[in-house]
This record gives structure tokens, C-alpha cells and sequence, in this order.
């Protein structure tokens, strides 16, 4: 339609009533306008067709259609065919979901994965935000202490060096969470202070452990601290993984709560001030609940990093889902199928880690409703 | 009424003194909050003195009952192990100081072929998630969601078993007989042994600089006169003729080696091990997916007025994407981006889990074979706080020159 006819229309106000768009035009229609669109994008279509027909047939004869799922006397069904050997995974999960732990205590750690698990999902949901949570999550940890460490009600002791696999990956991340986040708040907090020795010192290990790797950080934490202090004052390993783990994501996190003070406006500082509140009831009551909801997507993606930094205490010794992997493929019969079993644990990682970006994001759209117009 | 009241009150009141300043007394002085604040602080610092006097009292302690030896005399000392992989000649008789050398080089080396494969690949996946061809989306959201949701050393220890489960050398995957890809790793074309290769990289260095200040002055004219000249084809000059002429003014010290199956393996050319390739490989594909995101965030911040103006003021279509989208991008880009590359480096550490001999685990045999714990400790420590700020430092000298200039 030319300038013409529309100046034409809209001086004799004739124009006519044009029909209406057709609804649901149907599959063709869909793929002219979203597929080949232009000639970039039908390249585009074309190509990515031919990348699917070139990989998704070779993936699926490797993965399914020629895998072995089981295999009865060693390896054999395993070395007979060009697919996947899923059978190690079969033969090995047990060492590798439970690592160290007592073949026949896995129950125990199976019933603290679960626990974990049910009462994660069960917090996901924000109607069951009362206090009436926290009590669970209490009596969820006194169970879950009492499952894993054993020792009581006839239970056998399992001291935490037996500790492996998927049980201790959950435990270090959770200790990590819980533990780092009061103390990434008093970094946060100490770095807004204006005692300078105070502030200097929060400033000063946020930036060091920031500017270091986590592997460096672990390292300290459980192959050199040792050597600083006598031997009767050493935690054991998993103690000390777990701190230095903490301590890296508390200096992460400590960064996220700096930008959320910071996002809070000086009034409702100077409000609370002229209320007479004192220094930490103004904190607690005035400025860390607004500061939350601000951090909390970024938080979230924190978290999420702190669940798959968790490998990392692999590198140090332990036996946590990677590490545990890693000793049941020394087994010479299964040694050449690494690669499935990875994509197990890869994949497991990816279920939970998904999940929880995807949870995230539904959550700030939810804490965001009140900015939404 | 209340006016008057309010008047009459203001009147009788008796003008009051100024507050007098306290001074500090005996009498109640915790309820001082300059005490409070003197108090905190000093048991804060005594406490962390106390630490710190304690560990290394108990550190030196421990060491001399182990007989451990102290100071950093034992850089000087001849290493003892060799490397299995280095830029620079390394022996067993070379000095601990040349082996962290080599650790970071190592280090370096990954770090930055990771990074320029993993800003390639993001920027391209970040523009795909951006592109209305539903198939290219999907598929770029795809390989985000899977290598972003998925633990690094993970994908590293993955890449590093598909590696060293690949066909040896004899049965190598043959790339139009210049490239292998084997058990052993992958071989390239590249320079021989002893080669002046090094020349031309530098040629190449000078050359990229000479076209940034080549482009500046293009960017230049036009701003003072208008005329808008191409660039390209001085640019590709540039960057052919300044190598070129400086590898053959260093008499063209060495042909292009091809690798060849020799024997029992694969000799000749650039060879790339298996513990380096699963390195590069999962450091760069993990980052390049944070990176995809960072580019996608960026160019859909740019407001789409912006656009429809260019668009309107009749703009050619490649101009409003490299003129108006993208400098408005770079801005909400380059802070997240320096994170990103600093992470990348700081997690080249995680060779240590598959034996590619990076700074943190050479630093691992230097301080076994040496016994100087504590002072490796301190070396890799400020190694990585200087290599980590180093990126900071020049990603923000970028990031000044692509922020909003204002008046």
C-alpha cells in the first residue's frame, strides 16, 4: 500500500474492512514463516537438518538400538557389539551411587538421598513456607545424621572417612549452602562496615579467595592445613573439604549480597537509623529481607555452580559420585567403558541442575509480580 | 490556631546549646559507641594475629621435626622430574624455577586457545538463540542448556576418556593425510622442530596491531570528513604482508611440516596431546555457553527504537548491526565477560585431574620433589592472583573505551 492510498483512506475515511487474519494457517504455513523465511534462514534450515541426519541415526544405533544393557559373564555382551555398554552402569552403580559405604548399609544412605530429595522438592513450594518447614528440615537433619553416621540404635558406625558417592556430593553441597550463606552475609555486611580493620579484612579475603582457583583453595584446605596445626586438633577430611568449599562459595556469594546492599536506597537506612533501631536489628529487620529478594535469582545461579563445584572434591580425594566413578572403572574388566559411565553421572548432574535453573527462574518471575504491569 | 501556637512555642523556646562532643569516661564507657567500635576491631585483629601466630608457629614446627627446609633457595635447585609436554626445553637437571615456567605457560597456553574458541562458539550460539529460524534456536538453547547445567570436570574428565579411547596411530581418523586424530592426540600441520616459527607470530602480533591503528584512522577520517572508506583490503594486506616479510627477512627459517605415520606413531608438525585437547576442549565448550548467554542478553538490551530509527534514517542493514546494535551491546557484554574469561583460567586447574601439566599440578611435583611446601604454596598463590588480575586489568581498559563516552 502506497503513501498514496493511505492519505486517499484516511481523508475520505472509506476504507474497507479488511479480513480478519486466518487463525491456525496449519503446519506449511508455520514453516514458510519460521523455517524459510528468507534465503539466510533457509540455509540455515538446511544445514541444521543435515547436521541431524548425519549424527541423530549413528547416536541412536549407538545409544539404543545396539547398546548392550546387560551383560551376564564380564564384559562379553559389552565387546561383542559397536554400541553403548550400559551394562557397566548396571554392574557398578551401587559403587558408584554409594562409593566407600558399607555394601550392606547403602539402604542408609539411599533413605538420606531421598530425605534430601523429598524435603527439596517439598521446600520448592512456596505454600509450605512457614515455620513449620524449618521444624522439618530439623528433624530431617537429626535423622539424616543419625542415618549417616550410624553408632546408635543398633546402627553400624560409619565414620565420615567411609563416607562416598551420591550421599557425600548432597551432604558437602548442602553444608556448603547452609554454612556459606551466614557467613557470605557477615562478608557482605563487614565490607559495607566503616570499622576499616573490619572492612579491610572482608575486603581483603573476599579478593584473595576470589582470585584464586577452587582446586588451590580445597588443596589448602585439606592436604596443607593439617601440617599447621597438631594432629589431635585436625578435623577429618570431609570436614575440612567442606570448609574449604564454604569458604569459596561464601566469597561468592559474599560479592552478590554486596551488590544487593548496595541496591538498597540509603532511606530506608536513614529510616531505620531515626527509628533508634540498633545496628543489628535494623540489619536483620530493615535492610537483609529487601536485600534477599533482590539477590535471589543471582544467588540461585550460585547455588546451582556450588552443586556441580561439588566434583571438585574429587581432586582431593574423596569418594563423591565423581570420585567413587572413577575407582569403580579401575576394575580391569570395565576399564574401556568410562564413557558411559560418565554419561551417567553427567546426566544425573543435568536432571538436577536443570531443574533447579528452570525453578529458579519461575521463582523470580514470581518475586517480580509486584514490578510487573 | 495551630499557626499561633506553633509561633508562640518557636518564640518561647530558649535558643539551645550545641551538643556537647563526648569525650571518653571511665563512667559506662562499653555504652560508647567509639569504644564499641575500637573494641570490636581490636578483638577482631588480636584474634586473627593469634591465628595466624599460632599455624605458622605449628607449621615451623611441624617442619623442621619433618626436616623440612625453608626459604626460596631451592628455586635455584635442579628439578629432578621431567615434563611430559612443555613450550620450553625442560629437563630433569633444569631448575625448579624453569619447571614454573613451564606450569605457566602451560597454563597460559590452554587459557588462551580456550578462550578464543569459546568466544567464537558463544557469540555464534548467542546470535543463533537470537535468530527467528526455530531450529537454529532450539538447537543453540539446547547445547546451552546441556553444557551450562552439567559440572565442568565432568565434561573435562568425558572428553579426556573419549581421547584416550580413540583408535591408535596406525588406525588414526586421516584428515586428507595433513591431519591425525588418534589415541596419541591430534596432529597438525605446523612448524618443525627448532623452527623460526616464533618470528612469524611475532609478525603476526605487529600485524594485528598495525590493522587496529589502521582501522582508527579510517574511523577517524570518517568522523572529520565523512568519507567512508573500505578498510578491509589494506587490513588483509597488513596481516599477510608484515609475517610474510618478517619470516623471510629471518632467511624463511622453515617449510610447513605435514605431520606422518612413522613407525609406531605419528610424528612431525604441531602435535596436540590428548590431555591438552580434553582440557581445551572442556574449558572452552562449558565457558562458551555462559558466553552465549551474556551475547544474547546483551543485543536484546539494546532498545528496539534504536533499530527502527537507524532503520528509518536508511541505514544498510550491516551498518545498523556493526554501527548502532552492537557498540550498544558491547557495554551490557564486556563486565560479564571478563568474569567469565577469568574463570576459565582459574579453572585450567582442572588438568590436575587429567595429568595435563598445568601450574597447579606442577606446583603439586615441584612441592613433593622439592619439600618446600609452604613457599610453593605462596608461589602458585601469587602466580594465579597476577595472572587473574592481569585479565581484569586489560578487559577493563577495553571496557572503558566501549562505555558510553559522556560529555
Amino acid at each position: 500500500m502506497t503513501s498514496h492510498h493511505l492519505i486517499s483512506n484516511a481523508q475520505t475515511g472509506a476504507s474497507a474492512a479488511r479480513p480478519a487474519p486466518v487463525a491456525a494457517p496449519g503446519l506449511i504455513h508455520w514453516a514458510r514463516q519460521n523455517l524459510f523465511d528468507g534465503i539466510y534462514n533457509t540455509i540455515f534450515t538446511v544445514l541444521c537438518c543435515a547436521l541431524l541426519i548425519a549424527t541423530v541415526p549413528d547416536l541412536f544405533r549407538w545409544a539404543i538400538w545396539d547398546a548392550a544393557w546387560t551383560s551376564t559373564n564380564g564384559a562379553d555382551a559389552c565387546k561383542a557389539t559397536t554400541g553403548a555398554c550400559w551394562a557397566v552402569v548396571q554392574e557398578k552403580y551401587r559403587l558408584m551411587l554409594f562409593g566407600t559405604y558399607p555394601y550392606e548399609q547403602h539402604w542408609r544412605g539411599a533413605l538420606v538421598v531421598l530425605i534430601l530429595g523429598g524435603m527439596s522438592i517439598v521446600s520448592g513450594f512456596r505454600v509450605f513456607w512457614t515455620k513449620w518447614l524449618l521444624i522439618a528440615w530439623g528433624g530431617a537433619w537429626v535423622a539424616i545424621f543419625v542415618l549417616q553416621l550410624g553408632g546408635v540404635f543398633g546402627l553400624v558406625s560409619t565414620p565420615t572417612h567411609l563416607w562416598g558417592g551420591l550421599p557425600l556430593t548432597l551432604l558437602i553441597f548442602f553444608g556448603t549452602v547452609i554454612g556459606g550463606l551466614p557467613v557470605a552475609i557477615l562478608l557482605a555486611l563487614g565490607r559495607q562496615s566503616n570499622l576499616p580493620i573490619i572492612k579491610a579484612l572482608c575486603i581483603g579475603f573476599v579478593e584473595m579467595v576470589r582470585g584464586v582457583p577452587l582446586v588451590t583453595v580445597l588443596f589448602m584446605a585439606a592436604l596443607i592445613f593439617p601440617l599447621f596445626v597438631p594432629e589431635s586438633m585436625t578435623p577429618d577430611k570431609f570436614v575440612r573439604a567442606l570448609i574449604g568449599m564454604l569458604m569459596f562459595f561464601a566469597a561468592y556469594a559474599a560479592d552478590i549480597f554486596r551488590g544487593g546492599l548496595q541496591a538498597i536506597p540509603r532511606g530506608q537506612y536513614e529510616a531505620a537509623e531515626a527509628l533508634g533501631l540498633p545496628y543489628w536489628q535494623k540489619t536483620t529487620r530493615i535492610i537483609l529481607p529487601q536485600t534477599l529478594r533482590i539477590v535471589l535469582p543471582a544467588l540461585m545461579n550460585d547455588i546451582i555452580r556450588a552443586f556441580k563445584n561439588t566434583t571438585f572434591i574429587a581432586i582431593i580425594g574423596l569418594f563423591d559420585i565423581l570420585g567413587a566413578t572413577k575407582s569403580a572403572l579401575e576394575d580391569p574388566i570395565w576399564v574401556s567403558y568410562g564413557t558411559e559411565a560418565y554419561l551417567f553421572v553427567i546426566a544425573l548432574y543435568f536432571v538436577v541442575c536443570f531443574s533447579m535453573s528452570k525453578y529458579s527462574v519461575s521463582l523470580e518471575r514470581d518475586l517480580n509480580k509486584g514490578n510487573v504491569r | 490556631m495551630t499557626y499561633s501556637h506553633a509561633k508562640t512555642t518557636d518564640e518561647s523556646l530558649p535558643r539551645r546549646k550545641p551538643p556537647k562532643t563526648q569525650g571518653l569516661s571511665l563512667n559506662g564507657f562499653w555504652n560508647d559507641q567509639r569504644f564499641r567500635n575500637f573494641a570490636a576491631q581490636a578483638i577482631v585483629i588480636a584474634v586473627v594475629i593469634g591465628f595466624f601466630v599460632y599455624i605458622i608457629g605449628n607449621a615451623q614446627r611441624a617442619l623442621s621435626d619433618q626436616g623440612i627446609k625453608t626459604g626460596f633457595g631451592f628455586l635455584m635447585d635442579s628439578a629432578g622430574f621431567a615434563i611430559g609436554e612443555s613450550l620450553i626445553p625442560f629437563s630433569a637437571s633444569d631448575s625448579f624455577l624453569r619447571a614454573y615456567g613451564v606450569g605457566i605457560l602451560n597454563t597460559l597456553k590452554v587459557s588462551f586457545a580456550a578462550i578464543i574458541l569459546a568466544s567464537i562458539i558463544g557469540v555464534l550460539l548467542g546470535v543463533a538463540r537470537l535468530s527467528r529460524n526455530v531450529m537454529l534456536n532450539r538447537f543453540a538453547s539446547t547445547y546451552v542448556e546441556v553444557f551450562r547445567n552439567t559440572p565442568q570436570l565432568l565434561q573435562i574428565v568425558f572428553w579426556y576418556m573419549l581421547a584416550v579411547q580413540l583408535p591408535g596411530p596406525k588406525q588414526a581418523f586421516n584428515f586428507g593425510d595433513i591431519a591425525f586424530l588418534s589415541n596419541r592426540g591430534l596432529a597438525l600441520p605446523g612448524p618443525g622442530e627448532g623452527s623460526g616459527f616464533g618470528f612469524a607470530v611475532i609478525g603476526l602480533v605487529l600485524a594485528a596491531v598495525g590493522v587496529v591503528f589502521w582501522r582508527h584512522h579510517l574511523e577517524k577520517r570518517l568522523r572529520q570528513t565523512g568519507n567512508k572508506a573500505n578498510g578491509l583490503p589494506v587490513s588483509i594486506a597488513i596481516m599477510v604482508i608484515v609475517p610474510v616479510v618478517i619470516w623471510t627477512v629471518f632467511g624463511s627459517p622453515s617449510q610447513i611440516e605435514v605431520p606422518a605415520l612413522r613407525g609406531f606413531n605419528i610424528r612431525g608438525g604441531l602435535q596436540l596431546s590428548p590431555e591438552f585437547l580434553a582440557l581445551f576442549l572442556g574449558l572452552s565448550l562449558y565457558i562458551a555457553a555462559f558466553i552465549a548467554e551474556i551475547v544474547r542478553a546483551g543485543i536484546a538490551s539494546v532498545n528496539q527504537g534504536q533499530i527502527e530509527a537507524a532503520t528509518a534514517m536508511g541505514i544498510k542493514k550491516a551498518d545498523v548491526l556493526w554501527r548502532v546494535v552492537l557498540p550498544q551491546a558491547m557495554r551490557v557484554i564486556v563486565p560479564p565477560t571478563t568474569a567469565q574469561y577469568v574463570s576459565l583460567l582459574k579453572n585450567s586447574s582442572l588438568g590436575v585431574m587429567i595429568g595435563y601439566p598445568e601450574l597447579f599440578n606442577l606446583n603439586n611435583t615441584i612441592l613433593t620433589a622439592s619439600g618446600n611446601t609452604v613457599e610453593a604454596i605462596i608461589i602458585m598463590m601469587a602466580i594465579y592472583l597476577s595472572l587473574t588480575t592481569t585479565i581484569a586489568v586489560i578487559m577493563n581498559w577495553y571496557n572503558r573505551s566501549v562505555q558510553l563516552k559522556e560529555r
